[in-house]
Protein backbone atom coordinates (compact mmCIF):
# COMPACT_ATOMS: atom_id res chain seq x y z
CA UNK A 1 0.00 0.00 0.00
CA UNK A 2 1.65 3.55 -0.93
CA UNK A 3 1.75 6.39 1.59
CA UNK A 4 -0.96 8.22 -0.82
CA UNK A 5 -3.93 5.59 -0.22
CA UNK A 6 -2.91 5.21 3.57
CA UNK A 7 -3.68 8.74 3.61
CA UNK A 8 -6.52 10.06 2.22
CA UNK A 9 -6.18 13.20 3.83
CA UNK A 10 -2.78 14.09 2.18
CA UNK A 11 -3.95 13.21 -0.83
CA UNK A 12 -6.94 15.12 -0.75
CA UNK A 13 -4.65 17.99 0.58
CA UNK A 14 -1.72 17.67 -2.61
CA UNK A 15 -5.04 17.66 -4.28
CA UNK A 16 -5.62 21.02 -3.86
CA UNK A 17 -2.32 22.20 -3.51
CA UNK A 18 -1.89 20.81 -7.19
CA UNK A 19 -5.17 23.07 -8.23
CA UNK A 20 -4.42 25.92 -6.95
CA UNK A 21 -1.00 25.83 -8.43
CA UNK A 22 -1.74 25.07 -11.70
CA UNK A 23 -4.74 28.08 -11.81
CA UNK A 24 -1.56 30.01 -10.65
CA UNK A 25 0.49 29.11 -13.62
CA UNK A 26 -2.60 29.26 -16.03
CA UNK A 27 -3.39 32.65 -15.12
CA UNK A 28 0.46 33.20 -14.84
CA UNK A 29 -0.13 36.38 -16.52
CA UNK A 30 -2.33 37.82 -13.84
CA UNK A 31 -0.73 36.11 -10.61
CA UNK A 32 3.16 36.58 -11.32
CA UNK A 33 3.73 39.29 -14.35
CA UNK A 34 1.94 42.04 -12.36
CA UNK A 35 3.53 42.52 -8.93
CA UNK A 36 7.32 41.77 -11.14
CA UNK A 37 6.23 45.36 -13.19
CA UNK A 38 5.41 47.43 -10.16
CA UNK A 39 8.41 45.63 -8.06
CA UNK A 40 10.00 46.79 -11.20
CA UNK A 41 8.95 50.11 -10.95
CA UNK A 42 9.07 50.51 -7.05
CA UNK A 43 12.90 50.22 -6.79
CA UNK A 44 13.34 51.87 -10.18
CA UNK A 45 11.41 55.31 -8.68
CA UNK A 46 11.61 55.19 -5.50
CA UNK A 47 14.96 53.45 -4.64
CA UNK A 48 16.74 54.51 -7.97
CA UNK A 49 15.51 58.02 -8.64
CA UNK A 50 14.11 59.24 -5.25
CA UNK A 51 16.38 57.12 -3.24
CA UNK A 52 19.78 58.94 -4.35
CA UNK A 53 18.01 61.98 -2.79
CA UNK A 54 16.67 60.71 0.63
CA UNK A 55 20.64 59.31 1.05
CA UNK A 56 20.90 56.99 4.15
CA UNK A 57 17.25 55.66 6.21
CA UNK A 58 18.66 53.52 9.01
CA UNK A 59 22.25 53.58 8.36
CA UNK A 60 21.48 51.58 5.25
CA UNK A 61 21.52 53.08 1.69
CA UNK A 62 17.83 53.77 0.83
CA UNK A 63 17.45 51.33 -1.89
CA UNK A 64 18.77 48.46 0.36
CA UNK A 65 16.61 49.77 3.16
CA UNK A 66 13.06 49.28 1.02
CA UNK A 67 14.22 45.92 -0.64
CA UNK A 68 12.79 43.96 2.68
CA UNK A 69 9.91 45.86 3.25
CA UNK A 70 8.62 45.95 -0.71
CA UNK A 71 9.46 41.90 -1.10
CA UNK A 72 7.14 41.50 2.04
CA UNK A 73 4.98 43.39 0.99
CA UNK A 74 4.84 41.46 -2.83
CA UNK A 75 4.33 38.09 -0.88
CA UNK A 76 1.69 39.48 1.76
CA UNK A 77 -0.53 40.81 -0.61
CA UNK A 78 -0.31 37.90 -3.07
CA UNK A 79 -0.76 35.45 -0.76
CA UNK A 80 -4.00 37.33 0.59
CA UNK A 81 -5.27 37.99 -3.34
CA UNK A 82 -4.51 34.09 -4.21
CA UNK A 83 -7.00 32.73 -1.55
CA UNK A 84 -9.68 35.76 -1.15
CA UNK A 85 -9.79 35.23 -5.80
CA UNK A 86 -9.32 31.53 -5.74
CA UNK A 87 -11.71 30.99 -2.70
CA UNK A 88 -14.40 33.56 -3.49
CA UNK A 89 -14.34 32.07 -7.32
CA UNK A 90 -15.06 28.64 -6.31
CA UNK A 91 -17.99 29.76 -4.06
CA UNK A 92 -19.17 31.99 -6.87
CA UNK A 93 -18.70 29.11 -9.32
CA UNK A 94 -20.12 26.51 -6.75
CA UNK A 95 -17.20 24.29 -7.33
CA UNK A 96 -16.54 24.86 -3.69
CA UNK A 97 -19.42 22.62 -3.60
CA UNK A 98 -17.13 19.57 -4.86
CA UNK A 99 -15.21 19.88 -1.24
CA UNK A 100 -18.16 20.49 0.77
CA UNK A 101 -20.07 17.21 0.21
CA UNK A 102 -16.44 15.14 -0.09
CA UNK A 103 -15.05 13.48 3.09
CA UNK A 104 -12.25 16.19 3.92
CA UNK A 105 -11.72 17.40 7.08
CA UNK A 106 -11.48 21.21 7.36
CA UNK A 107 -8.40 21.51 8.21
CA UNK A 108 -7.38 19.65 4.90
CA UNK A 109 -9.76 22.47 2.64
CA UNK A 110 -8.32 25.22 4.50
CA UNK A 111 -4.20 23.68 4.99
CA UNK A 112 -4.85 23.42 0.88
CA UNK A 113 -6.30 26.79 0.07
CA UNK A 114 -3.45 28.43 2.59
CA UNK A 115 -0.60 26.17 1.27
CA UNK A 116 -1.84 27.09 -2.28
CA UNK A 117 -2.08 30.73 -1.38
CA UNK A 118 1.79 30.71 0.49
CA UNK A 119 3.56 29.08 -2.52
CA UNK A 120 2.15 32.12 -4.51
CA UNK A 121 3.64 34.61 -2.24
CA UNK A 122 6.85 32.37 -2.44
CA UNK A 123 7.20 32.54 -6.10
CA UNK A 124 6.58 36.15 -6.21
CA UNK A 125 8.69 37.06 -3.51
CA UNK A 126 11.47 34.97 -5.12
CA UNK A 127 11.01 37.05 -8.40
CA UNK A 128 10.79 40.17 -6.58
CA UNK A 129 14.13 39.25 -4.72
CA UNK A 130 15.69 38.03 -8.07
CA UNK A 131 14.31 42.19 -10.12
CA UNK A 132 15.83 43.73 -6.59
CA UNK A 133 19.73 42.36 -7.08
CA UNK A 134 19.05 43.97 -10.75
CA UNK A 135 18.94 47.31 -8.68
CA UNK A 136 21.22 46.45 -5.72
CA UNK A 137 23.53 43.66 -3.95
CA UNK A 138 21.57 41.49 -2.29
CA UNK A 139 22.89 39.73 0.82
CA UNK A 140 20.75 37.50 3.04
CA UNK A 141 23.16 37.42 6.60
CA UNK A 142 19.79 35.19 8.36
CA UNK A 143 18.79 32.98 6.19
CA UNK A 144 16.57 30.92 8.64
CA UNK A 145 14.64 34.56 10.17
CA UNK A 146 14.40 35.37 6.20
CA UNK A 147 12.16 32.03 5.27
CA UNK A 148 10.31 31.86 8.87
CA UNK A 149 9.52 35.35 8.47
CA UNK A 150 8.18 34.77 4.93
CA UNK A 151 6.29 31.82 5.96
CA UNK A 152 5.08 33.20 8.57
CA UNK A 153 3.62 36.34 7.08
CA UNK A 154 2.13 34.59 3.67
CA UNK A 155 0.34 32.00 5.89
CA UNK A 156 -1.20 34.72 8.23
CA UNK A 157 -2.59 36.53 5.24
CA UNK A 158 -3.55 33.79 3.13
CA UNK A 159 -5.74 32.89 6.58
CA UNK A 160 -7.01 36.50 6.49
CA UNK A 161 -7.74 36.73 2.96
CA UNK A 162 -9.63 33.03 3.35
CA UNK A 163 -11.61 35.10 6.19
CA UNK A 164 -12.61 37.69 3.65
CA UNK A 165 -13.51 34.87 0.86
CA UNK A 166 -15.51 33.60 3.54
CA UNK A 167 -17.73 36.42 4.44
CA UNK A 168 -17.50 38.15 0.94
CA UNK A 169 -21.22 37.93 -0.65
CA UNK A 170 -19.88 39.41 -4.10
CA UNK A 171 -16.42 40.06 -6.12
CA UNK A 172 -16.31 43.72 -4.77
CA UNK A 173 -16.56 42.57 -1.01
CA UNK A 174 -12.86 41.06 -1.96
CA UNK A 175 -11.42 43.90 -3.90
CA UNK A 176 -12.56 46.33 -0.79
CA UNK A 177 -10.44 44.73 1.85
CA UNK A 178 -7.18 44.90 0.19
CA UNK A 179 -7.73 48.57 -1.28
CA UNK A 180 -8.94 50.23 2.07
CA UNK A 181 -7.19 47.78 4.81
CA UNK A 182 -4.42 45.66 3.52
CA UNK A 183 -2.26 48.47 1.15
CA UNK A 184 -2.65 51.15 4.22
CA UNK A 185 -1.69 48.72 6.52
CA UNK A 186 1.47 47.72 4.39
CA UNK A 187 2.33 51.26 3.46
CA UNK A 188 2.31 52.61 7.18
CA UNK A 189 4.23 49.22 8.35
CA UNK A 190 7.53 50.83 8.09
CA UNK A 191 8.25 49.25 4.14
CA UNK A 192 9.27 53.25 2.50
CA UNK A 193 10.72 54.63 6.17
CA UNK A 194 11.81 53.60 9.17
CA UNK A 195 9.23 54.11 11.96
CA UNK A 196 12.18 56.18 14.10
CA UNK A 197 11.16 58.77 11.85
CA UNK A 198 7.55 59.06 13.12
CA UNK A 199 6.26 60.88 15.68
CA UNK A 200 5.73 58.75 19.38
CA UNK A 201 2.36 58.87 18.83
CA UNK A 202 2.33 57.28 15.65
CA UNK A 203 5.15 55.20 16.38
CA UNK A 204 2.39 53.50 19.04
CA UNK A 205 -0.09 53.50 16.73
CA UNK A 206 2.13 51.82 14.10
CA UNK A 207 2.95 48.80 16.77
CA UNK A 208 -0.44 47.92 15.91
CA UNK A 209 0.06 46.98 12.41
CA UNK A 210 0.89 43.40 11.99
CA UNK A 211 2.56 43.85 8.85
CA UNK A 212 4.90 46.07 10.61
CA UNK A 213 6.37 43.02 12.83
CA UNK A 214 6.65 41.42 9.35
CA UNK A 215 8.53 43.92 7.57
CA UNK A 216 10.91 44.24 10.48
CA UNK A 217 11.65 40.40 10.79
CA UNK A 218 12.27 40.19 7.05
CA UNK A 219 14.61 43.26 7.39
CA UNK A 220 16.48 41.79 10.01
CA UNK A 221 16.77 38.40 7.91
CA UNK A 222 18.57 40.81 4.82
CA UNK A 223 20.05 43.43 6.19
CA UNK A 224 20.67 42.42 10.16
CA UNK A 225 18.88 45.54 11.39
CA UNK A 226 14.99 46.05 12.92
CA UNK A 227 13.15 48.64 14.59
CA UNK A 228 12.00 46.08 17.18
CA UNK A 229 13.29 42.84 18.92
CA UNK A 230 13.16 39.90 16.57
CA UNK A 231 11.48 37.83 19.23
CA UNK A 232 8.22 40.14 19.68
CA UNK A 233 7.85 39.88 16.10
CA UNK A 234 7.96 36.18 15.87
CA UNK A 235 5.71 35.57 18.84
CA UNK A 236 3.17 38.14 17.56
CA UNK A 237 3.25 36.40 14.02
CA UNK A 238 2.66 32.78 15.41
CA UNK A 239 -0.05 34.57 17.37
CA UNK A 240 -2.09 35.91 14.19
CA UNK A 241 -1.68 32.42 12.57
CA UNK A 242 -2.79 30.92 15.60
CA UNK A 243 -6.07 33.12 15.79
CA UNK A 244 -6.65 33.66 11.96
CA UNK A 245 -6.48 29.52 12.03
CA UNK A 246 -8.72 28.90 14.88
CA UNK A 247 -11.20 31.66 13.18
CA UNK A 248 -10.73 29.76 9.47
CA UNK A 249 -11.49 26.50 10.75
CA UNK A 250 -14.40 27.44 13.27
CA UNK A 251 -15.74 29.15 10.01
CA UNK A 252 -15.79 25.97 7.95
CA UNK A 253 -16.75 24.30 10.88
CA UNK A 254 -20.30 26.47 11.19
CA UNK A 255 -20.46 26.87 7.24
CA UNK A 256 -20.56 30.84 7.66
CA UNK A 257 -20.97 31.78 4.01
CA UNK A 258 -20.93 28.22 2.52
CA UNK A 259 -23.80 25.92 4.52
CA UNK A 260 -27.10 27.17 4.59
CA UNK B 1 -27.58 -7.86 0.29
CA UNK B 2 -27.39 -5.94 3.71
CA UNK B 3 -30.81 -5.18 5.29
CA UNK B 4 -29.18 -1.67 6.83
CA UNK B 5 -31.38 0.89 4.74
CA UNK B 6 -29.41 3.09 2.18
CA UNK B 7 -30.61 5.98 3.47
CA UNK B 8 -32.48 6.82 6.71
CA UNK B 9 -33.88 9.82 7.41
CA UNK B 10 -35.82 10.13 10.98
CA UNK B 11 -38.17 13.58 11.55
CA UNK B 12 -35.41 15.74 9.48
CA UNK B 13 -36.53 19.80 10.15
CA UNK B 14 -35.38 22.56 8.74
CA UNK B 15 -35.96 26.09 9.46
CA UNK B 16 -34.12 28.92 7.67
CA UNK B 17 -32.44 32.16 9.38
CA UNK B 18 -35.43 33.78 7.08
CA UNK B 19 -37.98 31.90 9.35
CA UNK B 20 -39.01 29.60 6.18
CA UNK B 21 -40.07 25.98 7.43
CA UNK B 22 -38.55 24.22 4.37
CA UNK B 23 -39.17 20.74 6.31
CA UNK B 24 -41.63 19.39 8.28
CA UNK B 25 -40.31 16.56 10.04
CA UNK B 26 -39.32 14.02 7.14
CA UNK B 27 -39.15 10.33 7.87
CA UNK B 28 -37.63 8.27 5.27
CA UNK B 29 -35.95 5.09 4.16
CA UNK B 30 -34.43 4.07 1.03
CA UNK B 31 -33.75 0.62 0.53
CA UNK B 32 -30.25 -1.23 -1.08
CA UNK B 33 -30.12 -1.43 -4.35
CA UNK B 34 -33.22 0.67 -5.41
CA UNK B 35 -33.58 3.20 -8.02
CA UNK B 36 -36.21 5.40 -5.87
CA UNK B 37 -37.63 8.62 -6.84
CA UNK B 38 -38.36 11.75 -4.96
CA UNK B 39 -41.06 14.03 -6.14
CA UNK B 40 -42.47 17.34 -5.31
CA UNK B 41 -43.91 20.75 -6.74
CA UNK B 42 -41.76 23.71 -6.96
CA UNK B 43 -40.82 24.99 -3.05
CA UNK B 44 -41.60 21.32 -1.61
CA UNK B 45 -38.31 20.73 0.30
CA UNK B 46 -36.44 18.50 -2.02
CA UNK B 47 -33.31 20.62 -2.53
CA UNK B 48 -33.12 21.11 1.08
CA UNK B 49 -33.84 17.03 1.93
CA UNK B 50 -30.74 16.93 -0.79
CA UNK B 51 -28.75 19.27 0.51
CA UNK B 52 -28.88 18.07 4.29
CA UNK B 53 -28.03 14.83 2.84
CA UNK B 54 -24.97 15.58 0.85
CA UNK B 55 -23.96 18.06 3.50
CA UNK B 56 -24.42 21.11 1.86
CA UNK B 57 -27.42 22.06 4.05
CA UNK B 58 -27.28 22.04 8.08
CA UNK B 59 -30.62 20.36 9.59
CA UNK B 60 -32.56 21.89 12.32
CA UNK B 61 -32.85 19.04 13.66
CA UNK B 62 -33.88 15.22 12.99
CA UNK B 63 -31.07 12.76 11.85
CA UNK B 64 -29.68 11.00 8.26
CA UNK B 65 -27.76 7.57 8.04
CA UNK B 66 -26.27 6.68 5.43
CA UNK B 67 -25.84 2.88 5.29
CA UNK B 68 -26.20 3.12 8.83
CA UNK B 69 -23.55 6.05 9.25
CA UNK B 70 -24.92 8.94 11.09
CA UNK B 71 -23.84 12.34 9.36
CA UNK B 72 -23.65 13.99 11.81
CA UNK B 73 -21.75 11.60 14.23
CA UNK B 74 -19.09 10.39 10.88
CA UNK B 75 -19.77 12.91 8.19
CA UNK B 76 -16.41 11.66 6.35
CA UNK B 77 -17.55 8.11 6.64
CA UNK B 78 -20.86 8.79 5.59
CA UNK B 79 -19.68 11.19 2.24
CA UNK B 80 -17.28 8.61 1.45
CA UNK B 81 -20.69 6.27 0.41
CA UNK B 82 -22.78 9.11 -0.97
CA UNK B 83 -22.55 10.86 -4.84
CA UNK B 84 -24.49 13.70 -5.36
CA UNK B 85 -24.89 14.86 -9.23
CA UNK B 86 -27.20 18.71 -7.90
CA UNK B 87 -29.15 20.41 -10.40
CA UNK B 88 -27.29 23.51 -10.84
CA UNK B 89 -23.70 23.19 -12.67
CA UNK B 90 -21.11 23.37 -9.96
CA UNK B 91 -18.00 22.20 -11.82
CA UNK B 92 -15.03 24.71 -12.57
CA UNK B 93 -15.72 26.02 -15.69
CA UNK B 94 -11.78 26.79 -16.03
CA UNK B 95 -10.47 23.35 -15.77
CA UNK B 96 -10.39 20.23 -18.46
CA UNK B 97 -13.37 17.36 -17.88
CA UNK B 98 -10.10 15.16 -17.37
CA UNK B 99 -8.55 17.39 -14.09
CA UNK B 100 -12.42 17.83 -12.92
CA UNK B 101 -13.00 14.20 -12.59
CA UNK B 102 -9.54 13.61 -11.37
CA UNK B 103 -9.36 16.00 -8.90
CA UNK B 104 -12.52 15.01 -7.45
CA UNK B 105 -11.38 11.68 -6.49
CA UNK B 106 -8.15 13.64 -5.14
CA UNK B 107 -10.67 15.07 -2.79
CA UNK B 108 -11.85 11.85 -1.76
CA UNK B 109 -8.32 10.42 -1.09
CA UNK B 110 -7.83 8.69 -3.84
CA UNK B 111 -4.53 8.52 -5.64
CA UNK B 112 -3.54 10.26 -8.75
CA UNK B 113 -2.92 7.31 -10.35
CA UNK B 114 -6.01 5.53 -9.87
CA UNK B 115 -8.03 8.44 -10.49
CA UNK B 116 -6.13 8.63 -13.37
CA UNK B 117 -7.42 5.25 -14.96
CA UNK B 118 -11.25 5.76 -13.56
CA UNK B 119 -11.59 8.90 -15.27
CA UNK B 120 -10.61 7.79 -18.38
CA UNK B 121 -13.17 5.14 -17.75
CA UNK B 122 -16.42 7.09 -16.73
CA UNK B 123 -15.77 9.67 -19.66
CA UNK B 124 -15.75 6.62 -21.85
CA UNK B 125 -18.95 5.48 -20.34
CA UNK B 126 -20.58 8.85 -20.34
CA UNK B 127 -19.24 9.23 -24.53
CA UNK B 128 -17.47 12.73 -23.18
CA UNK B 129 -13.51 11.03 -23.90
CA UNK B 130 -13.17 13.05 -27.09
CA UNK B 131 -13.73 16.07 -24.56
CA UNK B 132 -11.43 15.32 -21.72
CA UNK B 133 -8.76 17.95 -22.59
CA UNK B 134 -10.89 21.24 -23.84
CA UNK B 135 -12.05 23.26 -21.36
CA UNK B 136 -15.62 22.55 -19.71
CA UNK B 137 -16.71 25.81 -20.40
CA UNK B 138 -16.97 24.79 -24.08
CA UNK B 139 -19.27 21.50 -23.24
CA UNK B 140 -22.94 21.84 -24.29
CA UNK B 141 -25.76 21.81 -21.55
CA UNK B 142 -26.30 17.62 -21.38
CA UNK B 143 -22.45 17.39 -22.36
CA UNK B 144 -21.72 19.11 -18.51
CA UNK B 145 -24.67 17.21 -16.77
CA UNK B 146 -23.59 13.69 -18.27
CA UNK B 147 -20.09 14.96 -16.95
CA UNK B 148 -21.30 15.69 -13.39
CA UNK B 149 -22.42 12.12 -13.48
CA UNK B 150 -19.37 11.08 -14.51
CA UNK B 151 -17.03 13.07 -11.99
CA UNK B 152 -20.10 11.26 -8.96
CA UNK B 153 -19.09 7.69 -10.38
CA UNK B 154 -15.75 8.52 -9.93
CA UNK B 155 -15.88 7.68 -6.16
CA UNK B 156 -17.86 4.19 -6.67
CA UNK B 157 -20.35 5.69 -4.44
CA UNK B 158 -22.90 3.25 -3.07
CA UNK B 159 -25.62 6.01 -2.72
CA UNK B 160 -25.96 7.87 -5.89
CA UNK B 161 -28.39 11.25 -5.85
CA UNK B 162 -29.44 12.70 -8.46
CA UNK B 163 -31.57 15.98 -8.54
CA UNK B 164 -33.06 17.01 -11.71
CA UNK B 165 -30.02 15.08 -13.73
CA UNK B 166 -31.90 15.34 -17.22
CA UNK B 167 -33.50 18.46 -16.93
CA UNK B 168 -32.76 20.61 -20.79
CA UNK B 169 -31.14 17.89 -22.46
CA UNK B 170 -32.96 16.39 -25.46
CA UNK B 171 -34.61 13.25 -25.23
CA UNK B 172 -31.22 11.45 -27.43
CA UNK B 173 -29.49 12.07 -24.91
CA UNK B 174 -31.84 11.69 -21.83
CA UNK B 175 -32.00 7.94 -22.84
CA UNK B 176 -28.19 7.68 -23.37
CA UNK B 177 -28.53 8.94 -19.06
CA UNK B 178 -31.45 6.49 -18.57
CA UNK B 179 -29.09 3.80 -19.79
CA UNK B 180 -25.94 4.62 -17.52
CA UNK B 181 -27.97 5.23 -14.41
CA UNK B 182 -29.68 1.75 -15.31
CA UNK B 183 -26.25 0.25 -15.68
CA UNK B 184 -25.05 2.17 -12.32
CA UNK B 185 -28.13 0.46 -10.57
CA UNK B 186 -27.80 -2.69 -11.61
CA UNK B 187 -24.38 -3.02 -10.56
CA UNK B 188 -25.64 -2.35 -6.73
CA UNK B 189 -25.50 1.43 -6.50
CA UNK B 190 -28.75 2.57 -4.52
CA UNK B 191 -30.16 5.71 -6.81
CA UNK B 192 -32.32 8.37 -5.42
CA UNK B 193 -33.82 10.66 -8.46
CA UNK B 194 -35.57 14.08 -8.56
CA UNK B 195 -36.97 14.99 -12.33
CA UNK B 196 -39.68 16.89 -13.37
CA UNK B 197 -39.79 14.25 -16.51
CA UNK B 198 -42.71 11.81 -14.66
CA UNK B 199 -42.16 9.38 -17.49
CA UNK B 200 -38.74 9.17 -16.34
CA UNK B 201 -39.26 8.33 -12.97
CA UNK B 202 -42.54 6.02 -14.04
CA UNK B 203 -40.02 4.48 -15.78
CA UNK B 204 -36.49 3.98 -14.18
CA UNK B 205 -38.12 3.94 -10.61
CA UNK B 206 -38.89 1.13 -7.97
CA UNK B 207 -39.96 3.18 -5.31
CA UNK B 208 -41.26 6.63 -4.58
CA UNK B 209 -42.17 9.26 -2.57
CA UNK B 210 -44.07 12.78 -2.81
CA UNK B 211 -43.06 16.01 -1.09
CA UNK B 212 -44.90 18.41 -0.66
CA UNK B 213 -45.29 21.65 1.94
CA UNK B 214 -41.95 19.97 3.91
CA UNK B 215 -43.86 16.80 4.52
CA UNK B 216 -43.79 13.42 2.64
CA UNK B 217 -47.50 12.85 1.65
CA UNK B 218 -47.13 9.46 -0.64
CA UNK B 219 -44.11 7.01 -0.03
CA UNK B 220 -44.09 3.67 -1.17
CA UNK B 221 -43.41 0.76 -4.53
CA UNK B 222 -44.55 2.89 -7.49
CA UNK B 223 -47.07 -0.46 -8.49
CA UNK B 224 -48.86 0.36 -5.40
CA UNK B 225 -49.25 3.55 -5.73
CA UNK B 226 -50.50 4.17 -9.36
CA UNK B 227 -52.83 1.54 -8.32
CA UNK B 228 -54.36 3.62 -6.34
CA UNK B 229 -55.55 5.78 -9.54
CA UNK B 230 -59.15 5.27 -10.38
CA UNK B 231 -59.30 6.95 -12.92
CA UNK B 232 -57.59 6.89 -16.49
CA UNK B 233 -57.93 9.09 -19.17
CA UNK B 234 -57.26 9.27 -23.11
CA UNK B 235 -57.74 11.54 -26.11
CA UNK B 236 -59.80 10.12 -28.82
CA UNK B 237 -59.01 11.07 -32.46
CA UNK B 238 -62.59 11.14 -34.06
CA UNK B 239 -63.57 10.21 -37.64
CA UNK B 240 -66.01 13.12 -39.01
CA UNK B 241 -66.02 15.04 -36.40
CA UNK B 242 -68.20 15.41 -33.60
CA UNK B 243 -71.90 15.80 -32.58
CA UNK B 244 -73.23 19.31 -31.61
CA UNK B 245 -73.70 17.52 -28.26
CA UNK B 246 -71.93 14.47 -26.68
CA UNK B 247 -73.70 11.49 -25.34
CA UNK B 248 -74.15 10.85 -21.90
CA UNK B 249 -72.34 7.23 -20.71
CA UNK B 250 -72.63 6.15 -17.30
CA UNK B 251 -69.26 6.96 -15.36
CA UNK B 252 -67.61 8.70 -17.96
CA UNK B 253 -66.99 12.24 -18.60
CA UNK B 254 -66.41 13.31 -22.26
CA UNK B 255 -65.65 16.68 -22.60
CA UNK B 256 -64.68 17.95 -26.82
CA UNK B 257 -60.68 18.93 -27.21
CA UNK B 258 -61.69 20.44 -30.44
CA UNK B 259 -63.83 19.46 -33.05
CA UNK B 260 -61.82 16.27 -34.41
CA UNK B 261 -60.70 15.27 -30.75
CA UNK B 262 -62.20 14.20 -27.85
CA UNK B 263 -61.29 13.98 -24.48
CA UNK B 264 -62.52 10.87 -22.31
CA UNK B 265 -62.18 10.04 -18.51
CA UNK B 266 -63.55 6.73 -16.81
CA UNK B 267 -62.73 4.84 -13.89
CA UNK B 268 -59.87 1.86 -14.30
CA UNK B 269 -62.11 -0.98 -13.48
CA UNK B 270 -64.95 0.26 -16.55
CA UNK B 271 -64.96 -2.06 -19.21
CA UNK B 272 -63.75 -0.12 -22.76
CA UNK B 273 -66.29 -2.11 -25.19
CA UNK B 274 -69.00 -0.58 -23.05
CA UNK B 275 -67.64 3.35 -23.57
CA UNK B 276 -66.81 2.25 -27.50
CA UNK B 277 -70.82 0.97 -28.15
CA UNK B 278 -71.97 3.90 -26.48
CA UNK B 279 -70.11 6.17 -28.83
CA UNK B 280 -70.89 4.23 -31.80
CA UNK B 281 -74.35 4.52 -30.91
CA UNK B 282 -73.95 7.99 -30.88
CA UNK B 283 -72.64 7.99 -34.46
CA UNK B 284 -69.52 8.87 -33.14
CA UNK B 285 -66.40 6.84 -35.06
CA UNK B 286 -62.87 6.69 -33.54
CA UNK B 287 -60.20 6.47 -35.12
CA UNK B 288 -57.73 6.33 -33.14
CA UNK B 289 -56.88 6.54 -29.25
CA UNK B 290 -54.32 7.92 -26.98
CA UNK B 291 -53.39 7.44 -23.20
CA UNK B 292 -54.33 11.76 -22.05
CA UNK B 293 -51.33 12.09 -19.37
CA UNK B 294 -48.41 9.94 -17.78
CA UNK B 295 -49.87 8.42 -15.43
CA UNK B 296 -47.69 8.75 -12.32
CA UNK B 297 -48.04 12.40 -13.55
CA UNK B 298 -51.86 12.67 -12.82
CA UNK B 299 -51.37 10.65 -9.26
CA UNK B 300 -48.77 13.46 -8.57
CA UNK B 301 -51.58 16.23 -9.67
CA UNK B 302 -53.96 14.69 -7.62
CA UNK B 303 -51.77 14.24 -4.42
CA UNK B 304 -50.02 17.70 -4.51
CA UNK B 305 -52.96 20.07 -5.85
CA UNK B 306 -52.54 20.36 -9.21
CA UNK B 307 -49.41 22.29 -8.22
CA UNK B 308 -46.65 22.71 -10.99
CA UNK B 309 -44.54 19.69 -11.34
CA UNK B 310 -40.93 19.97 -10.51
CA UNK B 311 -37.76 18.52 -9.30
Amino acid sequence: MSGEQRHPNLVALLTIVRREVMRILRIWGQTLVPPAITMTLYFLIFGSLIGRRIGDMGGYDYMDFIVPGLVMMSIIQNSYGNISSSFFGAKFGRHIEEMLVSPMPNWVILGGYVTGAVLRGLLVGVIVLCIAMLFTHVRIPHPLVTIATVLLGATIFSLAGFVNAVYAKKFDDVAIVPTFILTPLTYLGGVFYSVRMLPDWAQTLTHANPVFYMVNAFRYGLLGTSDIPVGIAFGLMVGFVVVLGTLGLWLLKRGVGLRS
Amino acid sequence: MSNVPALEIHELRKIYATGVEALKGVSLSVQPGDFFALLGPNGAGKSTLIGIVSSLVNASSGSVKVFGVDIDANREAAMRLLGLVPQEVNFNFFEKPFDILCNYAGFYGIPRAEAKLRAEQELRRAQLWDKAHTMARTLSGGMKRRLMIARAMMTRPRLLILDEPTAGVDIEIRRGMWRVLKEVNAAGTTVILTTHYLEEAESLCRNLAIIDGGRIIENGPMKTLLAKLDVEGFLLDIDGGLPAELPHIEGVTLRAEDSHTLDLEMPRAMDLNGVFAGLDAAGIRVRSMRTKTNRLEELFVRLTGGKEVAA
